[in-house]
């Protein structure tokens, strides 16, 4: 497609302008005028007006044009240069040019310009970019724009997984040490526990969706259920975290099982809306069933996490007294770093061991080709509920986990939102994909996690821009872009767990996604 | 007794219709390109915030004093809009991944519905947005012992449903367009034989089931009388089941089934539990899909190998 619009739009820079290119400019400003007027059509009532309560509770409407008219000529511009350039590279940067010119422009509009130099910096970067673009667009590189696919060579991933494991291990080290503890509970807490929970729930949904082709829209209850039983059992019977681990998976296990037997008859599809019905009643009834869950207030003072019996406690008897170290809250961080990471290990190394047993391959099997394995007479009920209830049972461990670290529960940690957080994983990870769903877990938890920080932003737009609430707006946007740009995934190649002579790397395209 | 189980009746009929008109949204979209359309819900959602502001615009800034002409001009710029806005969604978000696996166009629906509840935030607030109530008056009806009030505008909801589906009912029957649109659902390849614009016919169905959920959304609003962002969910599954209810893919059945979701719904919270009304709800869902794939009305699916 490059290549035919290459061909179509080059022309040399000492030629006058030919026919087809001036019906191209015209063509180009008639697609543009168009995008701008849906784009200003579509902000009419929702960003042009706004409904506002007054002192009286009743609504005003408070009129902002200018924003529609900013963004309709956003969308021209940017839409007349992506119809003029050839080159992603030319494209990229009248983007780049276009978005600085605007934003001089808008500060102009809004408030008074930041400071002559800025203002200054970003015209002239601007027009030099814009410049750079059309110049680069017009020159042509011989063959450049061919697309060279690189194949890794084998054993890369394995070679990634052991940095990734080493930079695992000593990031809330040297973290501490960089940082002192004040300054790295942010970033092990936030970025390095949060990334790995999602990692090991990856990973355990990867066992449902990405091996056996289970299509699971509902995997957030088996860890509400593996959270509740902990903070349950730890506040209302006192058992430790470490009798409780076991048992928040096992009866995670044991609920996917309970779900896992009506619905395995359905297909893809059917069987995603009805996972997605059953996350909705445990929410329901986590919520309402106030006498056992204290509804959604949620159940607080959950028992902290101990060092094998050790609290982390500045006392005498504590973590910190015990091993002559200096107390400091950031022991009981880094434990329960180490802890989730040895949790997401597990989790990963028992998924890999098992996809060499029989039931692994009956899952993979299973994925492909549901009928050819039920005419070869592999049960498929069977191994379609190991798969869910496997998966399940990481989901319960995550949940336990997540409640210790917490020390508080409510309902409203298990909305769909989550689920479909950890799908979108394991799906931009490249179903199937360990190490995929570890680098997509880190993107997206640490890219949300980023878009906290956006801080400096205020700076730019002003004192009352908050640009938290933005934050799931460019999640969800982003979850959309990253399907149109990889549908298959970060790692769409897949290696077939078992094969005939010779072990080769085989394209996502020909792996199945199952019928359910 | 009687009387109160007649205004249930009644309420779970306008509700019904509400659930109704989004499931169509839902089955035709399915019906031609096989994708749960998962943004449809708070597509609904936003056309209901759509009708808000024009409700308020034509109050304050025209000065329209007539509800009924009000009433008509919003209907038709709302669903002029969500048309407009899900025409949108489906060229960016769903075209270039028409052909690619399964899941992609589900994850982009996915993200997409994340997308649209916080884009209703952001431009317009978290709070939940009250509306003046607007065709209150009661109705006596001579029912049992002293009679029965029923608001108004519930039987304008009722009366608006029935005169779009019959306008509906006739475009998807009668037109070229709607003679397009079934000839695509059953069979895309053939059809594109035989000249079908394939993409056309396909974008129209998305303006189709838009359309269908902005009078939804409005008649929401005249409902319940507020909006608010995270409004989309739950009637989304909800008329998700009431799509697979009456057999997904089928026009009718999604019309039963969205009547049968409003009164289960409205007689369970009535006479059994109102905090487990939504349980009920997606209790059918689950139910029906294990015992009746292929719902109420709809054809039976055949697996080929």
């Amino acid at each position: 497609m490059q290549d035919a619009k290459r061909a179509r739009g080059a022309t040399p820079l000492t030629q006058k302008p030919s026919q087809e290119e001036l019906s191209r400019l015209t063509r180009a400003l008639r697609d543009a005028t168009l995008v701008g007027l849906v784009t200003a059509g579509l902000c009419f009532p929702m960003i042009a007006l706004r409904a506002e309560a007054d002192m009286t509770n009743h609504l005003v409407l408070l009129q902002r044009w200018e924003w529609l008219i900013g963004a309709a000529i956003a969308m021209f511009a940017f839409r007349f240069a992506a119809s003029m350039l050839n080159t992603g590279l030319g494209r990229t940067l009248a983007v780049i040019g276009i978005a600085l010119l605007l934003f001089v422009a808008g500060h102009g509009y809004f408030t008074a310009f930041p400071s002559t130099t800025t203002t200054v910096f970003c015209l002239i970067a601007g027009v030099v970019a814009l410049i750079a673009a059309v110049a680069i667009d017009r020159v042509d590189f011989d063959g450049a724009g061919e697309r060279v696919s690189i194949k890794p060579p084998q054993g890369t991933g394995t070679v990634i997984a052991i940095f990734a494991l080493a930079a695992a291990l000593a990031f809330p080290l040297v973290m501490n040490n960089w940082l002192g503890p004040q300054g790295s509970l942010k970033w092990i807490n936030n970025y390095g526990i949060q990334i790995l929970i999602f990692v090991m729930l990856g990973w355990g949904l990867n066992i449902v969706v990405g091996l056996a082709g289970l299509l699971d829209l509902g995997y957030v209850a088996f860890y509400a259920v593996g959270c509740y039983a902990y903070a349950l059992l730890a506040t209302k019977f006192g058992l430790s975290f470490w009798i409780c681990l076991p048992l928040a998976g096992i009866l995670a296990a044991f609920w996917g099982i309970l779900l896992g037997f009506p619905v395995l008859r359905l297909r893809g599809d059917y069987l995603a809306i009805v996972t997605l019905a059953f996350g909705e009643i445990i929410n329901i009834v986590l919520t309402n069933w106030v006498d056992l869950t204290n509804g959604e207030a949620g159940i607080s003072s959950i028992p902290r996490v101990t060092f094998f019996g050790i609290p982390f406690t500045a006392g005498d008897d504590g973590f910190a007294a015990r091993f002559g170290l200096e107390f400091s809250p950031i022991h009981r961080t880094i434990f329960l770093f180490y802890l989730i990471l040895i949790l997401a290990l597990i989790t990963n190394y028992i998924t890999l061991r098992l996809r060499r047993l029989p039931v692994g391959r009956a899952w993979e099997a299973l994925r492909e080709d549901e009928i050819a394995c039920r005419s070869l007479g592999i049960n498929t009920t069977n191994v379609k509920l190991t798969a869910f209830a496997l998966g399940a049972m990481f989901g319960g461990f995550a949940g336990a986990f997540f409640a210790v670290r917490q020390g508080f529960v409510n309902p409203n940690s298990f909305t769909f939102i989550e689920s479909a957080s950890i799908l979108a994983i394991v799906v931009l990870g490249g179903m199937g994909s360990q190490i995929g769903v570890a680098l997509a877990a880190a993107v997206m938890v640490g890219g949300t996690e980023a878009l906290r920080e956006l801080d400096f932003l205020k700076t730019l737009f002003g004192g009352q821009f908050d640009p938290n609430q933005y934050r799931m707006l460019i999640f969800g946007f982003a979850m959309v872009l990253m399907m149109i740009w990889k549908p298959r995934g970060l790692i769409s190649t897949r290696t077939p767990s078992i094969f005939l002579k010779q072990r080769k790397a085989i394209a996502g395209d020909l792996v199945k996604e199952g019928h359910g | 007794m009687w009387a109160n189980f007649l205004e249930q009746l009644i309420n779970g009929i306008t509700l019904g219709s509400i659930y109704g008109l989004i499931a169509i949204g839902y089955t035709m979209v399915f019906g031609i390109i096989g994708m749960v359309n998962f943004a449809h819900g708070d597509l609904f959602m936003l056309s209901a915030f759509i009708a808000l502001i024009l409700f308020l615009a034509l109050a304050q800034l025209v000065g329209l004093s007539s509800i009924y002409v009000a009433m008509f001009i919003v209907l038709l710029v709302a669903m002029l809009i969500t048309s407009l806005w899900n025409w949108s969604i489906e060229r960016l978000a769903y075209r270039p991944l028409r052909g690619s696996f399964r899941l992609a166009p589900l994850i982009s629906a996915i993200g997409m519905s994340i997308f649209l509840a916080n884009f209703a935030q952001v431009a317009q607030g978290p709070q939940v947005k009250p509306l003046p109530p607007m065709f209150n008056e009661m109705i006596l009806l001579p029912v049992g012992d002293g009679g029965l009030m029923i608001a108004y505008k519930k039987f304008v909801i009722v009366a608006v449903t029935v005169i779009l589906l019959t306008g509906f009912w006739y475009l998807v029957q009668k037109t070229p367009l709607g003679r397009a649109q079934r000839a695509v659902e059953q069979d895309r390849r053939m059809a594109a034989l035989l000249g079908i614009d394939v993409d056309r016919t396909v974008s129209i169905t998305f303006i189709m089931g838009a359309a269908l959920a902005a009078v939804a959304g409005t008649l929401y609003l005249v409902y319940y009388g507020v909006v608010s962002f995270s409004d989309g969910f739950i009637p989304g599954v909800k008329a998700f089941t009431a799509a697979v209810l009456g057999g997904i893919g089928s026009i009718p059945g999604a019309v039963l089934g969205g009547l049968l979701i409003g009164l289960i719904e409205t007689l369970w919270a009535a006479y059994v539990s109102n905090d487990y009304k939504n349980v009920a709800a997606f209790s059918v869902l689950i139910v029906v899909l294990i015992f009746m794939p292929s719902g109420l009305l709809g054809k039976p699916e055949v697996e080929k190998v």
